[in-house]
């Protein structure tokens, strides 16, 4: 059970806090309600390098990072197609520099054109690091692109190409600054060493007379229902043909959510999971194989992924996926089975939640959801969950018409 | 109205007065030290096993690093699946590695279940039997992954700036090819198992929320193997560095950034000058606001992200520099990197940079020892590494004393380019 309070300024800023006095430390957590779903079309990979602008100097205080440092603290960032979030932690002597800073880039940015055209250069390159530099980086490219016709999760967080990024102009960040980097869309979560009244007292001097702005309307198109199986093939300089297949799943506060991210333990949760078991041990098609989800707010996938030993047609690898995936749908599975994946996610909990950094950034998580508290419920849903919904949610979201299949091809 | 220019009051990181939680000692049966720490809020706990079995134990390539893979992979009584099932099904996560020196056998669980794990544990350790259908599948899939590897440029460049520093003689140099893996026998493993596992020298660390009872389970459980009975003594190998220091390498044609590695050979933790080393490193490369990511990320925008450390070695260590850099600009980086260096051996540092980075390193500790998985890591680095707590208060107290002099003579003693060794793979 993790304790907090939560209150409300008048600016619609919602700050939760969560005290914990084992710890010598203090972590503030500041989340806003915007994530690359969020973007135009053409100008992809913005909230993300928006993000790194966000280090660039605030309208009072021209280096965000020197004075954190100087007063023991650490932080970064991070963001996502939902959401984007920025945490740091320090000496609980020092909370109040957090406070300064974090409220200072809230009120505004500097807009500084040096800034944007140095962090530009930064995301190409690490666009460059993470997906046209590795082999198989352009997978996700090519999956999100099949699965979704016209939600926004069809692109990539870091963008869908090199030119949205090196496009981006200063007038670009100051309309989405101003659009989503106010009070009324964002979380502030204050947790460790810290008393409530403590941060009453500094949220109201630091955050409150920020303006509240507009409430952001989320109004993004809907992704039709899939009617047919989608399916793309692939060649690149690569030594082993790679499989990639997914499937449409409830979006984050639906009981199919739960269900689904269960039904990927079963498939592909540690050593003793279905598709390791028949697939890379007893069968070895594939040299390794993943099964997982992304946790998405709205509507997401489920994807099992994986490299195939040589020799191994596509095909038969995709036939043998299908073959598991049929007995999730015909055949209940075993209580024990259940049990193993309901006791791996109470595991799983319990490790997350020793950290006063992953407590923060839950709460803040769940508030945005709606409701801080869902924290605390999150396991009571995943106990409630029997082995007739995994079979009848396995039948609903593993129709043929609702997978994506990628075959990427090795070329040599 | 609050003016937002002046920043608020902050006490100085370097004046907590830090304490190393102590931990408490108990000995089992056998002779197996154990070392725990008794914290945390959660009903969670971490044990492992540190065997002094890593591959500079080896007498062929791969067999310490196979060994301790396959661990768990089957025993007389148990297949592999039998023994995954078991641990997963209590929600556990039985994990192993291998470094140099150690390797390590380790156990991540609800504390209410340690009675229903450890024991399953300990008989991996004298009843493992390394199927010869396992160790194909393993063969198999570690080439694959090879394969995929040696297609970045990242993983190439660490092998081979460690090859240049220590010598592929060394076990810090020497790395894995295909051909390696396919000559495995499976008699050199179980022969490696044997003497460094079964009858091996083993030091066990505990964390977390411990039951009461926990030197008894663990006596009673790993107190009766036959550990610690034989002295096992490190090889001495004496590191040779290559003589050529610059290399230009094409991996992949195409590549549109180079993996660069700049590094020289450096003491390990008992040399006077590593814990001020730690300080200057800091200063250079060692955090976001370091020289070289202000200059190289920050200012010219030529990578995501570069780092200079010390690396984590036991008996001799090397000083590194590590970035991805846009391939057009991989010479501009280095010629950066190089007046950094210039400028710490031939200017003093401002005393304002180094107050910072007091602070920062004084902040960094109180938040690196917060947690019982984080005290007993440092613990352990201690106890592996032959030091004690003397090391961390003379640690704090070089953070908080060393001057810019001190600073600027180590700079000239320790950066100076001919001593690199400068690799660039595209």
């Amino acid at each position: 059970m993790i304790g907090y309070n939560r209150f409300v300024l008048d600016n619609g800023l919602r700050v939760l806090v969560h005290e914990d006095t084992s710890t010598p430390m203090a972590v503030v957590n500041v989340m806003y309600d915007v994530g690359a779903k969020d973007e135009n079309p053409n100008k992809t990979g913005f909230a993300h390098l928006f993000e790194h602008l966000m280090f660039g100097g605030s309208i009072n205080i021209k280096d965000y990072d020197e004075p954190l440092q100087r007063a023991g603290g650490e932080n970064n960032a991070y963001t996502t197609n939902d959401l984007t979030n920025y945490y740091c932690s320090m000496p609980k002597e020092n909370i109040e520099t957090a406070f300064w800073l974090e409220s200072d880039r809230m009120l505004s940015l500097a807009f500084s054109k040096k800034s944007l055209e140095v962090q530009r250069k930064v995301v190409c390159e690490e666009f460059k690091e993470h997906y046209i530099n590795k082999p198989y980086g352009d997978v996700w490219f090519k999956m999100r692109d099949l699965a979704y016709k016209v939600h926004p999760y069809r692109w990539m967080t870091i963008g869908k190409e090199l030119s949205h990024v090196e496009n981006a102009t200063i007038d670009d960040v100051k309309e989405f600054f101003f659009k989503h980097y106010r009070p009324i869309n964002a979380i502030l979560v204050v947790a460790g060493n810290v008393t409530t009244e403590e941060v009453k007292r500094l949220a109201n001097k630091w955050f409150g007379p920020i303006p509240m702005g507009d409430k952001y309307q989320r109004n993004l198109p809907k992704e039709p229902k899939q009617t047919e199986a989608r399916f793309l093939e692939h060649h690149a300089d690569v030594p082993l043909d790679a499989f990639v297949k997914t499937w449409h799943i409830d979006s984050r506060l639906n009981k199919g959510y739960y269900v689904a991210d269960l039904i990927t333990e079963v498939l592909g949760g540690g050593g003793s999971s279905r598709l390791y078991q028949k697939l890379v041990k007893e069968q070895q098609l594939f040299s390794n194989l993943d099964c997982y989800h992304f946790g998405s707010i709205e509507g997401g996938l489920l994807a099992i992924e994986g490299r195939l030993v040589k020799g191994v047609k596509l095909e038969d690898a995709n036939k043998a996926v299908n073959e598991e995936i049929e007995k999730m749908k015909s055949t209940l599975v075993d209580d024990n089975e259940l049990q193993k994946v309901k006791n791996k996610t109470e595991s799983v909990i319990a490790f997350e939640d020793m950290s006063v950094m992953s407590r923060a950034t839950s709460l803040a998580n769940y508030e945005l959801l709606g409701d801080a508290n869902l924290m605390n419920t999150e396991l009571e849903k995943y106990q409630a969950i029997t082995v007739e919904d995994i079979k009848a949610y396995s039948k609903t979201i593993f129709d043929d018409n609702n997978s994506n299949t990628l075959h990427y091809h090795s070329k040599n | 109205m609050i003016n937002r220019k002046i920043a608020p009051q902050i006490f100085d990181a370097v004046d907590f007065d830090l304490q190393l939680k102590p931990y408490t000692k108990f000995t089992l049966d056998n002779g197996v030290d154990v070392y725990s720490i008794d914290a945390g809020a959660q009903e969670v706990v971490m044990v492992e096993c540190v065997f002094f079995a890593g591959n500079c134990f080896e007498d062929k390539n791969i067999i310490a690093a196979t060994t301790n893979f396959m661990l768990k992979n089957g025993t007389s009584t148990k297949k592999a699946f039998a023994i995954n099932e078991h641990f997963d099904f209590y929600g556990a996560y039985l994990n192993r590695s291998c470094h140099n020196e150690t390797a390590t056998f380790t156990l991540h669980t609800l504390s209410k279940h340690l009675p229903n794990l450890l024991p399953e544990m300990a008989e991996m350790l004298t009843d493992s039997i390394f199927p010869e259908e396992e160790l194909a599948i393993y063969k198999q899939n570690q080439k694959q992954r090879l394969e995929v590897n040696l297609k970045k440029c990242d993983f190439v460049a660490n092998r081979l700036i460690d090859e240049y520093v220590f010598g592929f003689h060394h076990p810090y140099g020497w790395y894995t090819s295909p051909a390696d893996y396919d000559s495995i026998q499976r008699d050199e493993l179980v022969a490696f198992y044997k003497q460094f596992y079964t009858h091996g020298k083993c030091i066990m660390f505990v964390a977390g929320k411990l039951p009461s009872d926990i030197a008894t389970q663990l006596n009673n459980v790993f107190g009766k193997l036959p550990l610690n009975q034989q002295n096992i003594v490190l090889p001495k190998v004496e590191a040779i560095a290559a003589e050529q220091k610059k290399y230009h390498i094409i991996n992949d044609e195409n590549g549109v950034q180079g993996a660069i590695r700049m590094a020289r050979p450096f003491p390990n933790r008992h040399h006077a000058d590593f814990p001020k080393v730690q300080v200057l490193n800091n200063i250079f490369g060692g955090f976001f606001g370091s020289r070289l990511m202000s200059n190289i990320r920050e200012d010219k925008g030529y990578t995501y992200g570069i780092h200079s450390y010390l690396q984590n070695l036991v008996q001799q260590t090397a000083w590194m520099i590590s970035t991805e850099a846009g391939r057009d600009v991989c010479a501009a980086t280095l010629e950066e990197v190089y007046k950094e260096m210039a400028r710490l051996r031939d200017e003093k540092i401002a005393d304002e940079e180094i107050d910072l980075v007091r602070n920062y390193m004084m902040g960094g500790l109180l938040g690196a020892l917060d947690g019982p998985f984080q005290i007993i890591s440092r613990c352990k680095s201690y106890i592996l590494n032959d030091l004690d707590d003397a090391y961390f208060y003379n640690s704090i107290n070089t953070i908080r004393t060393i001057t810019a002099d001190e600073l600027q003579a180590l700079a000239q003693q320790y950066l100076q380019p001919e001593d690199f060794y400068e690799l660039v793979v595209i």
